[in-house]
């Protein structure tokens, strides 16, 4: 009986006829594409992906060079030199992160202790030239200033979870 | 004088006329095929397909047209220049050829010959030289292996195919594919033929080395078979041709099965149609299928390739030719014209 069975299923392509019904179903289902330059999917408050350095609200800066980054950082990215400002502040004289040798894992916005450095929402940063990749303190200024709204959102949507 | 421009001039240009009216739409056909083929299999996974160059991506064909004529022609060393080069553009003309003897309308066809089944077998049969010429003068083992398998693939399937053919022609009487056409105005060939349509359609996806049945190509074990070694134009050639194939072989199935140019039922709104526009419409259906069980069915294994070909559709064909030909002689239902 197996073997008229299995006959049977096989001379009638019942298998086949089966799987072309299940892929003619799929073929009137609405499609699930992101048109990705014209729409965007959500992105969590979590999301880590370009670096910016921040400022209080008077428009000083926040990093204190205690380089706490700079340690933890597993990918050894991030370089500091730092030396007392003339109002007798400490202040980094240099930021520097090769975003070439970042792996993204979000450690040094962990260590920062005054929330200076901070992974943003902006992943479309891609460049023609590797040079263009090593970020100065200048660039992540700039960067800060320019995506300031977005992020003191997330770190409040975040905020209740810390 | 008159007589040399009357003879032999006007009928050349004549004839390149024709030729050109063929050849136009069937590679505008095979343009819009690798759409319709992206589109198709994007629907079936959720996706959209090309959708940026022009409305609904319908430029994008043209577009991957000019990308691939600017490209460089890589030959490999040690490759067998006059064989790498004569290999695609004889693929091509196979597949173009084979037009000749297409019926599209009643009286619309270039050579309306009375071996058309015998010359489509031919031409078909003879595609497999250009994919072994390629295998072999790509001097690569996976382009070797690639040409080897089509080989011995096209031949399989070619056995059923011909034996399929004959109970076609048995019902017929005629190797003209007009009268095969015609033969199919009270019923279409698929209905009391219908397990030779189905197994002229699996050997027909065999033949164009299509999915399930795509291992001379196989990406995902010999990279792209025997047309590794080929870039730019050769590669476009490669591609037309199989895409030509396609369309080929969709058109052969329904000239046999589905009636070629009749209308689906002889009464008042499907008669009005134009007897061009049913054959293209039939064709598009055929085409649709072709793209869907690609999406549908994973790549055989060699062996069960072999197995299906020779100790499931031939003996199931033969069996088959045998029963349509007692069935023909015992109810005294054999064609008047036969002979």
């Amino acid at each position: 009986m197996a073997f008229l069975d299995r006959t049977a299923r096989s001379l009638f392509l019942t298998e086949l006829v089966s799987g072309l019904a299940l892929t003619l179903d799929y073929f009137f289902r609405p499609k699930v594409t992101i048109n990705y330059p014209y729409e965007k999917g959500p992105i969590s408050p979590r999301f880590r992906g370009e670096h910016v350095l921040r400022r209080y609200p008077n428009g000083e800066e926040r990093c204190i060079a205690c380089k706490l980054c700079e340690a933890v950082c597993p990918a050894l990215a991030i370089t500091i030199e730092a030396e007392p400002r003339e109002d007798g502040s400490r202040r980094t004289t240099r930021y520097d992160i090769d975003m070439t040798k970042c792996i993204y894992c979000g450690y040094c916005q962990e260590a920062c202790p005054v929330d200076a450095i901070v992974e943003g929402p902006n992943f479309e940063f891609s460049t023609e030239t590797r040079e263009e990749l090593f970020y100065n303190k200048e660039k992540l200024l700039a960067n800060g200033d320019r995506w300031e709204a977005r992020i003191a959102a997330n770190l409040a949507a975040d905020a209740p979870y810390r | 004088m008159a007589s040399f421009w009357s003879g032999y001039v006007l009928p050349l240009v004549i004839i390149v006329a024709e030729i050109v009216l063929i050849v136009g739409p069937v590679m505008l056909g095979v343009a819009y095929l690798t759409y319709a083929e992206r589109k198709v299999m994007g629907a079936i996974q959720m996706r959209q397909g090309p959708n940026l160059v022009g409305p609904f991506g319908l430029l994008q064909p043209i577009a991957d047209g000019i990308k691939l004529l600017g490209k460089e022609m890589i030959f490999p060393a040690g490759a067998n220049p006059a064989i790498f080069i004569g290999a695609p553009v004889m693929t091509f003309l196979l597949a173009l050829v084979a037009w000749a003897v297409i019926p599209f309308d009643a009286g619309i066809v270039l050579a309306d010959i009375n071996v058309g089944v015998l010359y489509l077998y031919a031409i078909s049969s003879l595609g497999v030289y250009g994919i072994v010429m390629a295998g072999w003068a790509s001097n690569s083992k996976y382009a070797f292996l690639g040409g080897l398998r089509s080989a011995a693939q096209m031949v399989s399937y070619e056995v059923s195919i011909g034996f399929v053919m004959i109970t076609v022609l048995l019902c017929v009487g005629s190797l003209n594919l007009s009268k095969i056409v015609l033969a199919q105005q009270t019923v279409w060939f698929c209905i009391p033929l219908f397990p030779m349509f189905i197994i002229f359609f699996v050997s027909a996806l065999a033949e164009t080395n299509r999915a399930p049945f795509d291992l001379p190509e196989g990406e995902s074990e010999i990279v792209a078979g025997f047309f590794v070694e080929y870039s730019a134009m050769a590669y476009a050639l490669f591609m037309l041709a199989e895409y030509g194939n396609m369309i080929l072989m969709s058109a052969i199935t329904t000239i046999l099965f589905l009636g070629g140019w009749l209308p689906p039922f002889n009464v008042v709104p499907f008669i009005w149609v134009p007897g061009i526009i049913w054959f293209a419409i039939k064709i598009a259906f055929i085409l649709f299928v072709f793209l869907w069980v690609r999406a549908t069915v994973p790549r055989y294994r060699y062996d069960q390739l072999m197995r299906l070909g020779w100790k499931v559709f031939l003996p199931f064909s033969l069996v088959w030719v045998v029963l349509t030909a007692g069935v023909l002689v015992g109810f005294g239902w054999l064609p008047k014209n036969i002979g």
